[in-house]
C-alpha cells in the first residue's frame, strides 16, 4: 500500500507538481487536436500557440514579487 | 530525409537532458565519494544506473512492441509536453533572474557538509579512515540515490522519445553516450561542474521536448503537419523565438526584485 502511495505521488509530483497550469495545458491541447484533426492547418497554427499562451501564464505566475505587489 | 530531421532532434534532446542531469547526479557523487569514500560512492552510483538501464528496457520495449503507436504517440507527446514546459518555464524564469541559478557547487558543499556530519557512531568519519574498510553505506545510499532520481527524468525523456520513433536504442545510446562523457570529464576535473552552462542546455531541451510533445499529440491525433517531420525543426524555431521573447520581456518589464524582499508561487 505504502509502495502504491509512493508511485503516485511521485507521478503526481512529477506531472502536476507546483505548475497544475502546465498539466492543465496539456490537456486542452490533447483535446484539441483530438477535436480539430479535420481541420490541420488550424491545428498546426493553434496548437503550439497555447503551449506558448500557457507558458506565459506560468511563466508570470513563477516570478518574483516584491511584497504587496 | 524527413525521418533524419527527427532523428537528430531525437539525439541532440536526449543526449542534452542526460547531460544536464548527469551533472547534477555526479556533484552528489563526488561529494559523497570525497566525504565518504570512493568504493560506496562508484557502487553506489553504479547501481542506480543499472537499475535504470533494466527500467529503460523492462518498460520501454513492452511499449514499443504491443501499444498501437498513434495511442502511444499521444501519452508520449502529452508526457513530453509535461516536461517540455515546465522545463522551460524554469529555464526562463532562471535566464530573467525570478529563480536562483542551479549552483552546483552549493550542493556540493551542502552534500559534503550533511555527510561529514553523519559519520558512524555519530561523529565525522573522515574519508580516509574508511579507505580500506567495509563499504560505507551511507555513502553508497546517497550515490545510489542522486545517481537513481536524477536518472529518472532521463529515463522517461528516453523511452518517450525512443518509444514514439520506435528508436529506442538509439535514444539509450545518446544517454549513454551522455552519461560516460560527463563521468569522465567529471571525473577529470572533479568538482569544477558548476562551469557546465546548464540552464543554456536546460532551455535547448525543453524547447525540443516541447516541440516533439506538440509534435507527437498532432500525428497520434491525425494531425498531417506540413512537411511530415519537417515541422520539428519549425516548432523548434517557433519555440526559440517564444522563449527569447519572454526571457526578454521578464527581464526588462518585470524585472526581480531582490531575493531579500520577494516572494515567488
Amino acid at each position: 500500500m505504502r509502495g502504491v502511495k509512493a508511485f503516485g505521488k511521485f507521478w503526481w509530483d512529477f506531472l502536476v507538481g507546483d505548475t497544475p497550469e502546465l498539466f492543465l495545458a496539456t490537456g486542452i491541447i490533447v483535446a484539441l487536436a483530438f477535436l480539430i484533426d479535420g481541420e490541420h492547418l488550424v491545428a498546426v497554427i493553434l496548437l503550439p500557440l497555447v503551449a506558448a499562451a500557457f507558458l506565459l501564464a506560468s511563466t508570470l505566475r513563477g516570478r518574483r514579487r516584491a511584497p504587496g505587489r | 530525409m524527413h525521418s533524419t530531421s527527427s532523428t537528430i532532434v531525437l539525439v541532440l534532446a536526449v543526449f542534452g537532458a542526460s547531460t544536464v542531469e548527469m551533472v547534477e547526479a555526479l556533484t552528489i557523487v563526488v561529494a559523497a565519494g570525497v566525504s565518504r569514500g570512493w568504493r560506496a560512492a562508484l557502487e553506489g552510483a553504479a547501481a542506480a544506473a543499472a537499475v535504470l538501464g533494466v527500467l529503460v528496457a523492462v518498460v520501454g520495449v513492452p511499449l514499443v512492441r504491443y501499444i498501437p503507436l498513434d495511442a502511444l504517440r499521444v501519452v508520449v507527446g502529452a508526457l513530453l509536453l509535461v516536461l517540455g514546459l515546465s522545463w522551460l518555464r524554469k529555464a526562463i524564469l532562471r535566464s530573467s533572474g525570478h529563480k536562483d541559478l542551479h549552483d552546483e557547487d552549493k550542493i556540493y558543499a551542502d552534500t559534503v557538509a550533511e555527510l561529514s556530519e553523519t559519520g558512524v557512531g555519530g561523529g565525522a568519519v573522515p574519508a580516509p579512515a574508511r579507505a580500506h574498510s567495509e563499504r560505507d553505506s551511507l555513502g553508497f545510499v546517497v550515490a545510489f540515490k542522486g545517481v537513481f532520481l536524477e536518472g529518472t527524468e532521463v529515463v522517461l525523456i528516453v523511452i518517450s522519445l525512443g518509444a514514439a520513433q520506435h528508436r529506442l536504442g538509439l535514444a539509450a545510446l545518446a544517454a549513454a553516450a551522455a552519461v560516460v562523457i560527463v563521468g569522465v570529464v567529471g571525473l577529470l576535473v572533479s568538482r569544477q561542474l558548476s562551469e557546465v552552462p546548464e540552464n543554456t542546455i536546460k532551455t535547448a531541451v525543453g524547447i525540443m521536448l516541447t516541440s516533439f510533445g506538440i509534435f507527437w499529440v498532432g500525428e497520434g491525433a491525425g494531425v498531417n503537419w506540413p512537411g511530415s517531420d519537417l515541422a520539428i525543426p519549425v516548432l523548434v524555431g517557433f519555440f526559440i523565438v517564444v522563449t527569447v521573447a519572454y526571457t526578454a520581456f521578464m527581464r526588462t518589464k518585470l524585472p526581480a526584485p531582490a531575493p531579500e524582499e520577494s516572494t515567488a508561487t
